[in-house]
């Protein structure tokens, strides 16, 4: 059994740490540094009302000009943190500044990896394929019979809105500290938005479609898989997108309630406790990103899937 | 028609019940059947059904505990004492409903601003639509911990977590919904030469009302989620999240679930209260039931 810690130990009493002091991380303090920030921002703002003013016709002009106004915004954003940071001397407990925070995700590439490891490779990725899986099963099932589908659906959609995560001490006591607790828990999150968005997709087909698998008499085999089930492709892959980023939540916040000394839930949690917040935001930057790459593969998976749906042939060239 | 839907739903209701009180014996037996090997009995099945349900710390409470747990812990008890649940869901609920009321004013006022300039439109938009895809919630701890390091405790830095996490799905359904009228009635108001404020009062703000009341029903439960989840950081104080906590330090599992029952019920009131707000509010601005 790894070593393994509860709450108690990962987040120490807060009173006691706000007097502990830091110090910090002090480099140039300068106000010229904050000037220049806000003037870069303003330049940026200035161009970015041009680019937007420009309203190029369809092509490759035009999403160039609509990447690159967010992307320079977000660099204003960045310089801007940076400047303000650095400028007012904020200390580095309340907000590092964003180079502080990349030299600390160069410096420690190998932890990020483990944590990364423990909570989405083994946590998330394992709970999201059993929960939707175990949420589209069910939900095949209960198409069968309109009694059971009445009952689900309500009752399903009202699941789907309550705080699920509140289940995470539960599965730590059943499941011990390791990640099975943490692939329990996305597990339940999952499940619901994937029946409710399967049922309500195998509906989805409309009338004169079923008449006419009716008209070749088809078994209900024959129309779940060649009608009913690709016209619900873009509602599961709605529960898909949902469930990735739920399934993200679910595991990190399933380790704020014990959890081995390793995963980004621990991380957090650990280094919020001794004020390393540049540490917090290293694990935040790894969460976002994963989470962001995971949703962009789904929706690219969807793309090629759900090709004929009219909401991916729209605004195509 | 009410009869033909509540039949199916009770029926699902009452099967979950069941399924509930059948994996609480298969759970709670084999600490039962320990039990009676060290005392050099054997239980036969009947006497152990009513032990399964009636231990102080089972592996899983059955449904009746639970209920006379909620029962002792709201009814029974004074509403100022710590032990009271009706106090530790206010906590929670003050805070989500401060943060809530502050998420929905900042999503539809940045909307509002997205919607009437390009230029915030292409630079936020993006970020914003990113923003639901990644973890923030992941962000609570380290709010709690930082507000405090700056003395700042209490309901405010749990009220400002379901702001951020109520805001994002407001502000982008609110950008959707200033965005639905149809081409027709846009340049109908601009045959009235309308000004943009004429527009936006007339045309654009009642027609997002159904995309406003149903990302909100998303933002107050992503809320409630958010206030329970920044009552962790702090060591277990008071609120639902505490209580949560409280319970799994101590193993006191049947009130990890009554108060998880508890947010269960305030989480649907919430949801619930929004959509009937809603319902009524769409009626009053003349929305039409879509495909109906």
């Amino acid at each position: 059994m790894p070593p393994s810690v509860g709450f108690a130990d990962i987040f120490p009493l807060v009173g006691e740490m706000s007097r502990r002091d830091k110090g910090g991380y002090r480099a140039m303090t300068n106000p010229a540094i904050l000037v220049a920030a806000v003037l870069f921002w303003l330049a940026a703002w200035y161009v970015n009302t041009r680019l937007a003013a420009l309203r190029p016709e369809a092509g490759p002009m035009r999403s160039l000009v609509n990447l690159a106004i967010p992307v320079l915004f977000g660099a204003a954003i960045l310089v801007l943190w940076e400047g303000v940071t650095r400028g007012l001397e904020v200390p580095s407990v309340i907000l590092p500044p964003p180079s502080m925070i990349w030299e600390r995700i160069t410096d420690s590439v190998p932890i990020l990896w483990a944590d990364f490891r423990q909570t989405y490779v083994k946590g998330v990725v394992s709970g999201y394929l059993i929960g939707c899986s175990l949420g589209f099963l069910i939900a095949v099932l209960v198409d069968r019979s309109p009694f059971w589908k009445a009952g689900v659906l309500p009752i399903g959609n009202l699941v789907s809105a309550l705080p699920i995560v509140g289940i995470a001490p539960i599965m730590v006591m059943w499941f011990g500290f390791d990640w099975q607790s943490k692939a329990a828990v996305v597990v339940v999150m999952t499940f619901f938005p994937m029946l409710v968005n399967t049922v309500a997709g195998l509906n989805a087909a409309g009338h004169m479609e079923r008449d006419l698998m009716r008209t070749y008499a088809a078994t209900r085999s024959q129309s779940l898989f060649k009608l009913r089930l690709p016209a619900a492709m873009p509602f599961i892959f709605n529960a898909l997108k949902i469930n990735s980023t739920l399934a993200l939540i679910g595991a990190i916040v399933a380790e704020f309630f014990g959890t081995p000394i390793v995963g980004m839930g621990f991380r957090i949690s650990a280094e919020v406790g001794r004020l390393n917040v540049d540490m917090v935001w290293a694990t935040i930057f790894v969460a976002a990103l994963a989470g962001s790459l995971s949703y962009g593969a789904i929706a690219l998976v969807e793309r090629s899937v759900t090709f004929w749906h009219p909401s991916m042939r729209s605004g195509r060239p | 028609m009410i009869r033909s839907r509540l039949v199916p739903i009770l029926t699902v209701v009452l099967a979950i019940v069941a399924v509930w009180y059948a994996f609480a014996v298969i759970l709670n037996a084999p600490f039962e059947r320990n039990a009676a090997a060290r005392a050099g009995e054997t239980l036969g099945f009947t006497e152990l059904l009513p032990r399964t349900m009636a231990q102080r710390r089972p592996v899983l409470p059955a449904p009746h505990q639970v209920a006379v747990e909620i029962w002792d812990t709201t009814a029974m008890k004074p509403v100022t004492s710590k032990r009271s649940l009706v106090h530790h869901a206010w906590i929670t609920l003050s805070a989500t409903l401060l943060g809530f009321a502050m998420g929905t004013a900042l999503g539809i006022a940045l909307a509002v601003g997205i919607v009437h300039s390009r230029v915030l439109d292409k630079s936020m938009m993006p970020w914003i639509i990113t923003s639901q895809t990644i973890p923030i919630l992941a962000l609570a701890p380290m709010i709690i911990v930082v507000f405090n390091s700056v003395g700042v405790t209490g309901l405010l830095p749990k009220a400002l977590i379901s702001t951020y996490l109520s805001f994002f799905p407001v502000a982008v359904g609110m950008v959707k919904g200033l965005r639905s009228p149809e081409t027709m009635h846009m340049d109908l108001m601009h045959t009235y030469s309308a000004s943009r404020a004429q527009t936006f009062a007339k045309l654009r703000w009642p027609s997002s009302m159904p995309f406003l009341f149903t990302s909100m029903k998303i933002g107050i439960a992503a809320s409630l989620v958010g206030a329970i989840v920044g009552e962790l950081p702090t060591g277990a104080v008071a609120g639902l999240g505490a209580r949560l906590l409280a319970g799994s330090y101590y193993g006191q599992t049947v009130q990890i679930w009554s108060a998880l029952i508890v947010a269960a019920i305030m989480a649907g009131l919430l949801v619930s209260l929004v959509g009937w707000i809603g319902g009524r509010v769409n009626r009053r601005m003349g929305v039409r039931e879509a495909g109906a």
